[in-house]
């Protein structure tokens, strides 16, 4: 009798300790579970309260920032295309894009499809580097890789490079791909949280504008909203008098919130311009772009 | 001789007095503003490491320097102490948002 007992209170406490086992390890799938970055879902919902947020705009319209938030706007700018100011740029970026390098190569020589209309697929996961590479930064090892020197990533060169490859990709949608490799998610989640982390003595995030406030005014700016704000790139603005990468505007962005901007392409930069791009997959390219 | 004595007294504390006056109201020395200058670098430098300066940090840094070389120290010493405060905030900004980031986010 008494060894019966002891042979049920065993059983109960095994069975006991088992749930308990069990119920640990559950919570600690669900812990990480929620930890684990979900691209496709976040893309899905980014674009959804975009989508929510402003019912009257066609989620291609997007790609066109300011122009798509306010009427008066979209017209101005229809008529600005018909001579568009980022023109010159464009021209340069072709000529240049077809001249070769003093070793005889060119840029066709580094992409895929002679790097016509690959615009959107930058920027990509190279697996062998660990690490996101954008348009830019490939440009300018093409040309390191050539011998030539790199160029500025903010502007004149580059701007007008990137010109004419987004050109040839106009009306392509944006197709980032994320490889199934957890340094890719990770460069994925640094680019969101450096999105979403404000910063700069006006404790600002880019989504304090961009997601918060697209379609305000700050001060004589309307604010344009982060979904398709880099399909537009690189682009003509007039505040700037002249043209501008992504590094431009990412660093500008930083300056303007009073923080000190990174250096162009570096880690954070690239990793935020791999989340802004892949959370607007699907939208068309329609750089180069012009902006007031 | 006592008058002589009550005379010396008097000088003395006059000095004394003026000494005292002086050091009460001192202006800052070289020495203050070099070590508030380093306090705001060093502050600085941690906002460095966290990827995350502030403008205005390294404006205050600049004008202490300025106001240095032109022997103003009190309102070097003064600047210091202001970009000492801005990179310290700057530090707080950084460290808080490690996790604040995520209150953001659209899910």
């Amino acid at each position: 009798m008494g060894e019966e007992v002891n042979v049920r209170s065993a059983i109960h406490f095994a069975s006991a300790a088992l749930l308990l086992a069990a119920l640990s390890l559950g919570s600690a799938q669900l812990a990480a579970a929620a930890d684990i970055p979900d691209p496709a879902a976040d893309a899905k919902a980014f674009q959804k309260f975009f989508t929510q947020k402003f019912p009257k705009v066609k989620l291609d319209d997007f790609v066109n920032g300011p122009y798509s938030m306010n009427e008066d706007m979209h017209r101005q700018w229809e008529e600005k295309e018909q001579f568009p100011p980022y023109d010159f740029s464009l021209d340069l970026g072709k000529e240049m894009f077809s001249k070769p390098f003093r070793n005889g190569k060119s840029y066709a020589d580094c992409f895929p499809n002679q790097g016509i209309g690959i615009r959107q697929n930058y920027p990509t996961f190279d697996e062998k580097e660990g690490k996101v590479i954008t348009l830019e930064l490939a440009l300018n090892r093409c040309r390191e890789a050539n011998g030539e020197a790199p160029f500025s990533y903010v502007k004149d060169e580059m701007a007008a490079l990137t010109a004419y490859m987004a050109f040839t990709s106009r009306g392509k949608p944006f197709d980032i791909k994320i490889p199934n490799d957890p340094r890719a998610l990770e460069a994925y989640q640094n680019g969101k949280r450096y999105f979403y982390t404000r910063r700069g003595q006006l404790n600002f995030s880019c989504a304090s504008c961009h997601v918060q406030n697209p379609g305000e005014r700050i001060r004589a700016e309307v604010l344009a909203p982060a979904l398709g704000i880099l399909n537009a790139m690189p682009i003509y603005r007039s505040e700037w008098g002249g043209m501008g990468t992504i590094s431009r505007r990412f660093t500008t962005c930083n300056s303007q919130i009073r923080g000190v901007p990174l250096e162009p392409q570096s880690d954070e930069y690239r990793d935020l311009e791999y989340y802004l791009s892949y959370v607007s997959n699907g939208l068309p390219i329609s750089g180069p772009g012009a902006r007031p | 001789m006592r008058d002589n004595m009550l005379k010396s007294v008097l000088a003395l504390t006059a000095v004394l007095l003026i000494a005292g006056a002086t050091s009460a109201r001192a202006a800052s020395s070289e020495a203050d503003f070099k070590a508030a200058y380093a306090a705001a670098e060093a502050a600085n430098k941690e906002a460095a490491s966290l990827r995350n300066q502030w403008t205005t940090t390294a404006a205050a840094l600049a004008a202490a320097k300025k106001a240095a070389d032109s022997g103003d120290f009190d309102q070097a010493v003064a600047s210091s102490k202001e970009a000492e405060a801005l990179a310290k905030a700057s530090i707080f900004q950084a460290t808080s948002e490690k996790e604040a980031w995520k209150a953001l986010e659209i899910r």
